[in-house]
């Protein structure tokens, strides 16, 4: 689920953008499906029952995500279809967000500028996942955009691209991820190598 | 008899034409040279069906020349033209300058009086503006470096052509032969030169001044008949009394129509003009080729093979080497700079006209001219072979790779709006806002008259026309936006653009369901019905007047909207069946149930934002006794 209502102006959700497209991975480009923010709900619904894994990729807006991304769930996370009662379908899934954010990861902190940290930050995320019976991961992080070096962000999108491919082939420790406090940290510590 | 006789010269010259153009160009070799070829088949000294009467074709045939220098200008507006001076000025004064001191001094070194050497310099120095445009359009290379710099070049040599002709008496070295300017000055030879002087101003001054203020309204006022041939003779009238005009007081005709074409440039009608034209200034310059073609003098060629060959090859080589010159002054790429010189390397059609003023004058003796005239002709007959050899041979060798030469983007708009009524205004304002230039086509002239009032850029036309079509840069245009308000006409321009440019995606005005679904039929992606959009926004803001929340109303115009939508495609493919009319009333039907239910309070769409099936759900019930804020939805 990629969600930037002015991608035109983004350098860093472009790039981050490849990694998908590399591995193969579907990416429903939610501002380009509803410039209008009518939902499909219908569509959105057989596009989630379809995938294991579901990967909301934006900017980290306000502490969140753009709005499409709220109005999507609204829309989309119906009573008695993904959560309450016959409220099964998005159970066992996987979930966890992709953001890029303006901030360095220190000044996420208790007594930086931004006070939290970035997992405490998505506790709606996190809450919204469980109360569907999915399964959370902590994010992946790619922080200080505006300062960025484009060799350094090459190095983030190949990151993102091991991330999808070690999913894709179940070798991401999802017990370790869990713990991490953001998949960006010390990837390759969370893949095991050989294949499962 | 006198008509059968002109039929049957007709006859043959069509005749020759279609059979040898279609092969020259599947040989690649271009319609220029099957045309050269089909003239020397048919000339006095190939197969002899047409005589020495090839000699008025030839003159008659100029006009062809005419003719393109006007479509040249009609695409070089004032500004542009501004713009080019100093190519036009630097590159083709160098190039006339230097072919002139070259050849000059060859004239010298084989024994020449300077005075015949310098004519015969400046004579050769003039390149083949007919041939060189057309190859070069021909090729798709008017656009590239090298076409710019011939393009300057040529329009340099057609005004140095004057200059020539004041010049030439003052060499003469014998008693003219006959009044040199009885002919080329008309009846302005009689007067004093002030007198001659002012009267040129004046034709000049006629064809701007005309061409802005009266040429306008005129055009206007023959369009409002809606017939086209009337146009058509307009057109041809306008170019005929320009080149009348200019014959009078001495000037070349073809630059007089092509001062009127770039004064015509930025009228509206440009490429109606051009389109109008276009067939005429085809089959025109064709003849010109073909006459010149048959008025190669093959038994003189027979009789001095050798001295021919080698006048050839030094008029070749010589402005090879000149050209190479000068574009490396102007710094062209390499292969840029070959191809120019490739491209100009010949003598010009003005050679014929100049040599034999100049015998006239006295300046040159007729045995001395005529095997340059034979090697003038012949240069030019080579030109569409040089090229050939250019393409295959040299450019592989030096030669730019074909995806850089791709980003020599055309000058064109990339969208074109045909229709600019109240319909397509909107769209072309809202495209225009965010940096979008359109190239608009209207057909009603009045309608186009207004709006140039309000300073809009439309020109006028019918756009189911193909030629309009081309002209407008249908070839390479990224979309057609077609508002056009009667529905026969979209669908005509919709039949015309699938079978010419199938890859032009196409945006179409309907003015209903029927015309919709017809669209949609014939294969049309975007099909948008006129009134529909604004018909929706009235409902939903009825219904937020009546009290609805706006939102709320928003939503199910959305929602109205896309189920409509869908509808049309769907019977769009049933159309045709016997029980179509049943159908639609069926399934018109049936979206109306949909939103019926939606708007009595069990929405399909929008279900999350409704708490209510959240009371009492057992899944839900809190496990201490906190309120339920487990919900997302409240």
């Amino acid at each position: 689920m990629f969600a930037h209502p002015a991608l035109e102006r983004s350098r860093v959700q472009r790039r981050l953008l490849e990694a998908p497209k590399r591995v193969g991975v579907g990416v429903r480009d939610l501002y380009e499906l509803y410039p209008d923010l009518e939902v499909d709900v219908e569509a959105e619904q057989a596009a989630l029952a379809a995938h294991d894994i579901i990967i909301f990729q934006h900017p980290f807006y306000w502490y969140s995500a753009p709005a499409l991304v709220k109005q999507w769930q609204d829309l989309v996370l119906t009573h008695g279809w993904a959560y309450g009662t016959g409220g099964d379908a998005l159970e066992g899934k996987l979930t966890f967000n992709v953001l890029s954010a303006g901030g360095e990861e220190a000044v996420y902190r208790p007594g930086g500028y931004n006070r939290f940290p970035v997992v405490e930050l998505l506790r709606p995320f996190e809450q919204t996942a469980h109360l569907c019976g999915m399964r959370w991961l902590p994010p992946f992080v790619v922080h200080g955009t505006t300062q960025l070096e484009d060799a350094s962000l090459d190095g983030h999108v190949e990151a993102y691209v091991r991330l999808l491919e070690a999913l894709r082939d179940d070798r991401l420790d999802l017990a370790a991820a869990r713990r991490s406090g953001g998949l960006h940290r010390k990837l390759s510590t969370l893949i095991s190598s050989g294949a499962s | 008899m006198h008509d059968d006789h002109l039929f049957m010269q007709a006859f043959v010259y069509l005749a020759a034409a279609v059979v040898a153009v279609p092969v020259a160009k599947r040989l690649g070799l271009g319609s220029v040279l099957g045309y050269l070829m089909a003239g020397m088949l048919i000339g006095p000294y190939g197969l002899g069906l047409v005589g020495e009467e090839g000699k008025d074709v030839l003159h008659f045939a100029e006009f062809g020349v005419v003719m393109m220098l006007f479509v040249v200008g009609l695409e070089l507006e004032p500004s542009l033209l501004w713009r080019m001076r100093t190519p036009v000025l630097g590159m083709g004064g160098l190039q006339v300058l230097f072919s002139a001191i070259l050849g000059g001094g060859l004239g010298l070194v084989l024994g020449l009086p300077w005075q015949e050497a310098l004519a015969i310099g400046l004579v050769l120095s003039l390149s083949s503006t007919a041939i060189v445009l057309q190859t070069l359009q021909e090729k798709g290379l008017m656009s590239t470096a090298a076409g710019r710099g011939s393009f300057a070049i040529l329009l340099f040599q057609d005004i140095a052509v004057i200059p020539m002709l004041a010049l030439f008496p003052l060499l003469a070295l014998h008693a003219p032969e006959a009044l040199p300017d009885a002919h080329e000055a008309g009846v302005m030879a009689g007067l004093p030169g002030w007198a001659q002087g002012l009267a040129l101003l004046c034709a000049v001054s006629a064809v701007v001044l005309g061409g802005r203020f009266l040429m306008r309204p005129t055009f206007r006022w023959v369009a409002r008949t809606g017939l086209r041939e009337l146009f058509v003779a307009l057109v041809l009238l306008l170019v005929i009394g320009i080149a009348l005009l200019m014959d009078l007081v001495g000037l070349s005709p073809a630059l007089g129509t092509f001062v009127a074409g770039v004064v015509l440039a930025e009228s509206e009608y440009r490429h109606e003009l051009e389109s109008d034209i276009e067939p005429f200034k085809g089959l025109l310059l064709g003849l010109f080729f073909i006459a010149v073609g048959a008025s190669v003098d093959f038994p003189l060629v027979a009789e001095e093979p050798g001295t021919i060959a080698g006048l050839v090859g030094l008029l070749v080589l010589v402005k090879l080497a000149v050209l190479f010159a000068v574009g490396r002054i102007f710094r062209l790429s390499l292969d840029q700079n070959l191809l120019m010189s490739f491209a100009l390397a010949q003598g010009g059609e003005f050679a014929f006209v100049l040599f034999s003023f100049a015998v006239r004058a006295g300046v040159l003796e007729a045995s001395t001219s005529a095997p340059l005239v034979a090697a003038v002709a012949l240069s030019m007959a080579l030109t569409p072979l040089l090229l050939v050899f250019f393409d295959r041979v040299v450019r592989p060798r030096v030669g730019t790779r074909e995806a850089e030469r791709s980003y020599d983007a055309p000058e064109e708009a990339s969208v074109i709006i045909a229709g600019f009524g109240r319909f397509g205004q909107i769209c072309s304002r809202l495209l225009e806002a965010e940096g979008v230039h359109a190239t608009i086509l209207e057909a009603d002239s009045d309608q186009v008259d207004l709006l140039r009032k309000f300073g809009r850029k439309v020109f006028y036309g019918d756009a189911s026309r193909l030629d309009l079509l081309h002209a407008a840069g249908a070839e390479q245009a990224r979309l057609l936006v077609l508002a056009v308000d009667r529905s026969d006409k979209t669908k005509e321009i919709v039949q015309t653009v699938q079978r010419h440019f199938p890859d032009l995606p196409i945006m179409a005005r309907a003015s209903g369901r029927n015309e919709a679904y017809d669209l949609v039929s014939m294969g049309v992606q975007h099909v948008y019905r006129e009134t529909f959009d604004s018909a929706l926004r009235m409902g939903t803001d009825a219904l937020v007047l009546l009290g609805s929340r706006a939102h709320r109303a928003h939503r199910a115009g959305a929602r109205f909207r896309r189920q409509d939508e869908a509808l049309v495609r769907e019977l769009a493919g049933l159309r045709g069946q016997q029980d179509f009319v049943d159908i639609v009333r069926r399934r018109t039907k049936d979206v109306e149930q949909i939103l019926k239910r939606d708007l009595e309070g069990a929405p399909v769409e929008g279900a999350g934002w409704d708490a209510s099936p959240l009371r009492g759900d057992p899944a839900l019930t809190p496990l201490e006794s906190v309120e339920s804020s487990a919900s997302p939805s409240e």
